[in-house]
């Protein structure tokens, strides 16, 4: 495109995102309003403005506190919390997927502004709290070498950790804060084009299983149907020999998996189709029935034709299955972890959801992590802001939250990959230390 | 200001000026016609082919729309025609950004809107071309007056 189309497109742009300047709030819980499809000739976009957080920190609720522990990594994405209270964070930037028309050269310059600008880790980094006190003063590389690593899951006294293109397992011993040697090949990722190339990871109780959320290869299939083979589905992965299948599938983006305590039963949290609105379509929670298919991308939230995918499936939208929650459109939930007792009475039951933010929704959606409160195993009720404040009224953006995970002392692990720092949300009155005062200074609880 | 006296027997459309209109009409057809491939097969390569013979369409439109706007100042008596030249690059212009932008939409989201647009801006760019080839004739152009 000419340099007069692009302005007229910025023009364009500034007269679309005028139209919509005020979308209804977006729906949560089981049934959502689904609004009719828009069309329009450009997704209105408003791109979060990175800044630096200076003296500011993250909004959590009245009783906790919240600390930088770990900060200047290589694009942190997910944590784990090792059983001795070591916490591994992945680190990487994976994907590259070609340009395929002029509409993803420009996309992708405008998109890239909201992200981060430092290079890929592609590094697990280990961070120990050896006196409890809430500050990791050790830093350790664990692993290097990696290709994107993103999902793991500890289990059977082996660390198994999904790159971009590979599920690979290092053994593990307990109080290890180096890996032994380069890991080992589980299998295979699919990872042609990647254009979600985050591989999510969970293991069943038993270790037998692992199960790896792989995102579909487009935003509604504009690379071509045969770009979307072992795409959009969570594979079961035969820790043992390798061989995997699929667990479910028509999941657009199952960003994060989490096994929930007590029934075992698989959670995902999903990223779903953009360009309908900005109320269409809600990303969601949902748990994975095995053999299910939830739509993508013939239809969303059940049998809703997505008008865009020709030819259709008629067949297979009839069996599409409904997921459980909406977290709300665009928000980008890209971390989930269920929550445990230690984390007070509030946040008991139920699960906390990572919300990486929109870039198409004029009016932002996500930038925050949320608590879905559940009762009798499933969600029941609105969802509860935990940490907020990642972006400012103005729009600056100081982070954007990616993996969360529930430290059983009684903390929330956040990863920021904006500010690429890993955030410690803790039960206040629970620090056993005397410096816990000071903890308490640096966390913002009055919600400004 | 600077007056052209143009001694020259036959002054036709300037030859930059008539590469830039001419490349324009291929390139729509071409969008054109991908068009009708995918709306065919469901082949997204050729969505693809069009959104870029589309955005190729509208590099040279775009200059030879400049170019006209600046002839409307110096076609003197030939006032009308150059008008007329530049209205129909503009049309074309609007129409193609327009398809611009519904071709930047996902899969079959392009259609049916992306075809019919195809049509209008492919039938835009042959009448602005052959206006333009058709603005200036022999001795007809005597002064031209910034």
């Amino acid at each position: 495109m000419n340099r007069s189309s692009l302005l007229a497109a910025a023009a364009l742009a500034a007269l679309l995102a005028a139209c919509d300047d005020n979308p209804s709030p977006p729906e949560y819980g089981a049934n959502p309003q689904l609004p009719e499809q828009q069309h329009g000739l450009l997704p209105s976009m408003k791109i979060a403005a990175p800044a630096s957080w200076g003296d500011r920190r993250p909004t959590v609720p009245e009783g906790f506190t919240v600390t930088a522990i770990a900060t200047d990594l290589g694009i942190p994405r997910q944590t784990l919390v090792l059983p001795n209270g070591d916490i591994l964070v992945a680190e990487g930037r994976g994907g590259g997927a070609p340009a395929l028309r002029p509409k993803d050269v420009i996309a992708g310059v405008i998109k890239a502004r909201g992200t981060t600008s430092v290079q890929s880790g592609n590094r697990l980094t280990l961070l120990r709290d050896a006196d409890g006190d809430g500050t990791y003063e050790e830093r350790t590389v664990f692993a290097d070498n990696l290709n994107a690593p993103y999902g793991m899951a500890l289990v059977n006294g082996q660390l198994y950790v999904a790159n971009q293109d590979a599920l690979v397992r290092f053994p593990y011993r307990d109080g290890q804060t180096r890996a032994e040697g380069p890991p080992e090949k589980v299998t295979g990722l699919p990872s042609h084009i990647n254009h979600h190339w985050t591989k999510s990871l969970a293991a069943s109780p038993d270790g037998r299983f692992l199960y790896v959320g792989i995102g579909s290869n487009s935003n509604i299939t504009e690379r071509g149907m045969a770009a979307e083979a072992d795409r959009a589905m969570v594979w079961e992965v035969d820790a043992r020999t390798g061989a995997h299948r699929p667990y479910a599938t028509g999941l657009r983006n199952p960003t994060a998996l989490a096994i929930q305590p007590g029934s075992g039963t698989l959670w995902a949290v999903v990223n779903e189709r953009d360009e309908l609105g900005p109320n269409l379509v809600p990303d969601y929670l949902t748990s994975v029935r095995e053999g299910g298919f939830y739509g993508w991308p013939y239809s969303y939230w059940g049998q809703t034709l997505d008008p865009r995918v020709q030819p259709q499936d008629p067949e297979r939208v009839a069996a599409a299955i409904k997921p459980d929650y909406s977290l709300g459109s665009h928000v980008a939930a890209l971390g989930v972890a269920f929550s445990s007792p230690a984390m007070g009475e509030r946040f008991a039951e139920g699960v906390f959801v990572g919300e990486h933010g929109s870039w198409n929704r004029s009016v932002p959606s996500g930038y925050r992590v949320i608590f879905v409160p559940f009762r009798d195993g499933a969600p029941a009720g609105p969802p509860v802001d935990v940490v907020t404040g990642f972006m400012g009224e103005d729009g600056k953006t100081y982070g954007r939250p990616v993996g969360v995970t529930v430290d059983p002392k009684g903390a929330l692990i956040v990863a920021d990959d904006l500010s690429n720092t890993v955030w410690r949300v803790a039960v206040a009155d629970r620090s056993p230390t005397a410096d816990a005062p000071s903890d308490m200074g640096s966390a913002t609880t009055d919600g400004n | 200001m600077v007056a052209i006296v143009d001694h020259r027997p036959a002054r036709a459309i300037h030859p930059l000026h008539a590469v830039l209109l001419a490349a324009a009409l291929p390139l729509f057809l071409g969008g054109l016609l991908s068009d009708i491939a995918y709306s065919r097969s469901y082949e997204i390569q050729w969505s693809n082919f069009a959104a870029w013979l589309i955005a190729g369409g509208m590099v040279f439109t775009g200059v030879a729309l400049l170019w006209a706007f600046i002839d409307l100042f110096r076609a003197g008596r030939r006032r009308a025609r150059a008008v007329v030249c530049f209205v129909l690059l503009l049309v074309t212009f609007a129409l193609g950004l327009v398809n611009a932008f519904v071709h930047a939409r996902d899969a079959w989201g392009t259609m049916p809107d992306g075809l019919i647009l195809s049509v209008l801006v492919t039938l835009a760019a042959a009448l602005a071309t052959w206006s333009g080839f058709s603005s200036f004739r022999l001795g007809e152009m005597r002064l031209g007056e910034m």
